[in-house]
């Protein structure tokens, strides 16, 4: 089952939120060698009962499978959902991307940033930060154009996500 | 408000709450009040080992043997560290074990204070689930709750480390009623439409094998019953996982005995040419399954088991039901009645085991002066059957000869370690056996390197006047690891001779233990019956055949239709794929 190709999934686990859970999470993962690409986790509750964990795994179809099992049996999960395999489903991510220059490359980089929806949050009179927010890819692709105009450094969330509609996972 | 009581006294109330009787454990400075609490009670005995790893297995062989919780008390910082390959084993073998440990005050945790170790963290990936309780108010529901999620689904060890603080503050305790978890809630039923799928399946096979784990004991002794049953009813060969060996009768006619690495020929050639494979409370390990793109490569597979993460894990399976192997197994039974079922004609294929079972795989022969390792725990078992021993086991050659040639007819009588191979397991093991049945017959069958891993649990067992036997398999290797150097390494025996060897009768008697020597064959049975016919504890140094190797065996990394059945077999030198698996 190793040969098969390897798929992308994005995981949404629901989780009591006490001291260690996140521990618990990941070190499942490097335990037992599975992959995280991104990782995010925030209390999502009104009484700061649950946090929810939202993971961007990938794996042949089997070992998403056994993550998926692993993840289920331990004690403090409440649920867990691949949503890649669930459905329609919005995944975001933002960035701060920190571009320095001057003359023409500052009027580029201010120039990509708007058609990117890019907002500066600071601003120096030799650098901005910017905060970009969509799809990984969107992200991914900003930050490409960003190198060639002075990109400084980079500090990105990870993915989060939710299922499209009315209904809660 | 009830009256407060302290945090230690929490603990102890707790665990009589609970029904716990016996307690395994070592003091020190992090758990001097539960100890003091302790002292002051007489419903729960305390044992006192002189090893905190001992004090894991003492309560593992407490719990395989009664199928209650086994409870643990060691201190914090190497208390709690030495406690770790012990956790480790029973998270392997999935045995409900409720391990308390002591940890720093409160406001002492992070600074690298004397005896502290990071217990949560160490233990996390080798504990079902753990505490670190920071406020005696939650220790009466964390307590209950470990103890509801030790024995649920599949069970396994759970760690409480409670500071010292919070030990000594006081709080209010209220025994709780029913207890659960607000989301832990293992499924128990089997899905009734899979069930119904299963039996038809099962029903149709022209070679079906009941392929049967620890699941099964875990379960509960009628689960034993219902594989008996069962097997009763489809007329299916049974063959066994080391875990589950017991739930079926060894002499049955029907039995296959052990699969898997050192199980009998027939067993893996029906596993790898059933047509249906019917698997109850087993995992799929690599000492069972052998090569896997090798593994049974006819059969329809239906797996039962009660944790979801083991299907399909490394074999992909036709038919999954998630549930309690004894729940699955009634409901299968009520499905086969229900619809008359009769088993398929199977003669052709109990003629194919016919003759695998003519090849006599576990078959030896007794000749020379050496007395052959078989030999002497097959006549172990003769001159002990009638009393229904419960036989533990250390890790190596000795275990798997014990497995191969000692008859378990019931469930709860072999405790042995399985997945994890703990050497230094069976002496402990045997102590809490003995506990959970003080009139039983028990006996650790060692080897003498495994033996003196644990070796100072001899002064356990009589300061509480255990009558423990040990039945040490003296072949002055560590037999395993020369037989792998033997077939693997060009008979380089690097290390794996037991040098500097104890006169264990000596040993024995330092201790206030009988000693008792088997020198050859003519010794055999008098020194058995020397060893049964004293009344306290007894360890016997069977001096065997010194190079005796463990067959059969599936060469790791070959198939189930590989096996070497006997030293004239010819084994070609094993390549570095082979060599770089365990």
């Amino acid at each position: 089952m190793k040969h098969l190709p390897s798929e992308r999934h994005t995981l949404s686990i629901l989780v009591d939120n006490e001291a260690g859970v996140l521990a618990r999470i990941v070190g499942l993962f490097s335990a037992r060698g599975y992959n995280i690409e991104s990782l995010t986790v925030a209390d999502v509750s009104d009484d700061h009962a649950v946090s929810r964990i939202t993971v961007v795994t990938n794996g042949p179809p089997p070992v998403i499978d056994q993550i998926m099992a692993q993840l289920d049996r331990l004690v403090p999960v409440h649920k867990v959902i691949d949503l890649t395999d669930w459905g329609p489903h919005v995944e975001r991510e933002m960035a701060l991307v920190k571009v320095a220059g001057t003359g023409d490359k500052r009027v580029e980089a201010l120039r990509l940033a708007d058609i990117f929806r890019a907002r500066p949050v600071d601003t120096s009179t030799t650098s901005f930060v910017f905060e970009v927010s969509g799809s990984t890819e969107k992200v991914n692709q900003f930050i490409a154009l960003m190198r060639e105009v002075g990109l400084v450094e980079v500090a990105r969330t990870g993915v989060v996500a939710i299922a499209r509609g009315a209904e809660a996972v | 408000m009830g009256t407060e009581i302290t945090g230690a006294e929490i603990v102890v109330q707790s665990l009589i709450d609970l029904g716990v009787e016996v307690v395994f454990g070592y003091p020190g400075g992090a758990v001097l009040p539960i100890y003091d609490a302790l002292f002051q009670q007489n419903r729960i005995r305390h044992i006192l080992v002189r090893h905190e790893q001992a004090a894991v297995h003492a309560a593992e062989g407490y719990a395989r043997a009664s199928g209650k919780v086994g409870v643990v008390l060691v201190t914090s910082g190497p208390g709690a560290t030495n406690a770790v390959t012990g956790i480790t084993d029973a998270l392997m073998d999935s045995i409900p074990l409720v391990v308390i440990t002591g940890q720093v005050p409160t406001h002492l945790i992070g600074t690298d204070a004397f005896q502290e170790c990071d217990t949560v963290g160490i233990t996390r990936h080798c504990s079902k689930h753990n505490y670190l309780v920071k406020d005696t108010a939650r220790l009466g529901p964390v307590l209950h709750e470990a103890f509801y999620i030790a024995r649920s689904g599949r069970p396994g060890p759970v760690v409480i480390d409670i500071p010292k603080d919070v030990q000594i503050f006081k709080a209010r305790y209220d025994k709780p009623g029913v207890i659960a978890h607000k989301t832990y809630k293992p499924q128990v039923k089997g899905d009734l439409a899979s069930i119904e799928a299963a039996v038809d399946m099962l029903a149709a096979a022209e070679r079906p094998i009941l392929y049967t784990g620890g699941g099964i004991i875990n379960s509960g002794p009628v689960a034993s019953q219902l594989l008996r049953e069962l097997a009763k009813a489809c007329g299916a060969p049974v063959t066994s996982t080391l875990m589950g060996l017991g739930c079926f009768p060894a002499e049955h006619p029907q039995f296959l005995g052990m699969l898997g690495m050192h199980g009998s020929y027939e067993a893996n050639m029906a596993m790898n040419q059933c047509d249906l494979m019917l698997c109850l409370g087993a995992r799929f390990d690599d000492r069972v399954t052998g090569r896997l793109d090798a593994f049974s490569p006819g059969s329809r597979k239906i797996h039962v088991d009660i944790d979801r993460s083991s299907f399909n894990k490394t074999v992909r399976v036709d038919l999954a039901i998630q549930g309690d192997v004894g729940s699955v197994m009634e409901d299968m039974l009520k499905v086969w009645r229900a619809r008359g079922h009769r088993a398929a004609d199977q003669t052709s294929w109990w003629n194919a085991i016919a003759g695998w079972r003519a090849r006599n795989s576990f078959g030896f022969e007794q000749k020379g002066e050496a007395l052959l390792p078989q030999k002497a725990i097959q006549r172990l078992y003769e001159l002990t059957k009638a009393k229904k021993p419960i036989i533990t086991t250390e890790v190596g050659q000795h275990q798997m000869w014990a497995a191969q040639h000692f008859g378990f007819h019931d469930p709860n009588k072999w405790l042995t370690s399985g997945g994890l191979g703990t050497m230094g397991y069976g002496l402990p093991a045997a102590i809490g056996a003995q506990l959970a049945y003080p009139g039983a017959l028990v006996i650790d069958i060692a080897g003498e390197a495994s033996i003196q891993m644990n070796i100072q649990e001899l002064g356990t067992a009589i300061q509480y006047r255990l009558p423990v036997k040990i039945f040490i398999i003296n072949n002055e290797y560590m037999g395993m690891v020369r037989q792998w150097q033997e077939l693997n390494h060009g008979s380089r025996y690097s290390e794996s001779y037991s040098d500097a060897l104890p006169d264990f009768v000596k040993l024995a008697e330092a201790y206030g233990w009988k000693g008792v020597v088997i020198e050859g064959p003519d010794d055999l049975d008098a020194g058995i019956q020397a060893m049964l016919d004293h009344p306290g504890p007894v360890l016997v140094d069977c001096r065997v055949a010194k190079l005796a190797n463990c067959f059969p065996m599936i060469p790791s990394g070959a198939a189930h239709t590989d096996m070497i059945l006997s030293a004239a077999d010819e084994v070609g030198p094993a390549d570095d794929d082979a060599k770089a698996l365990v």
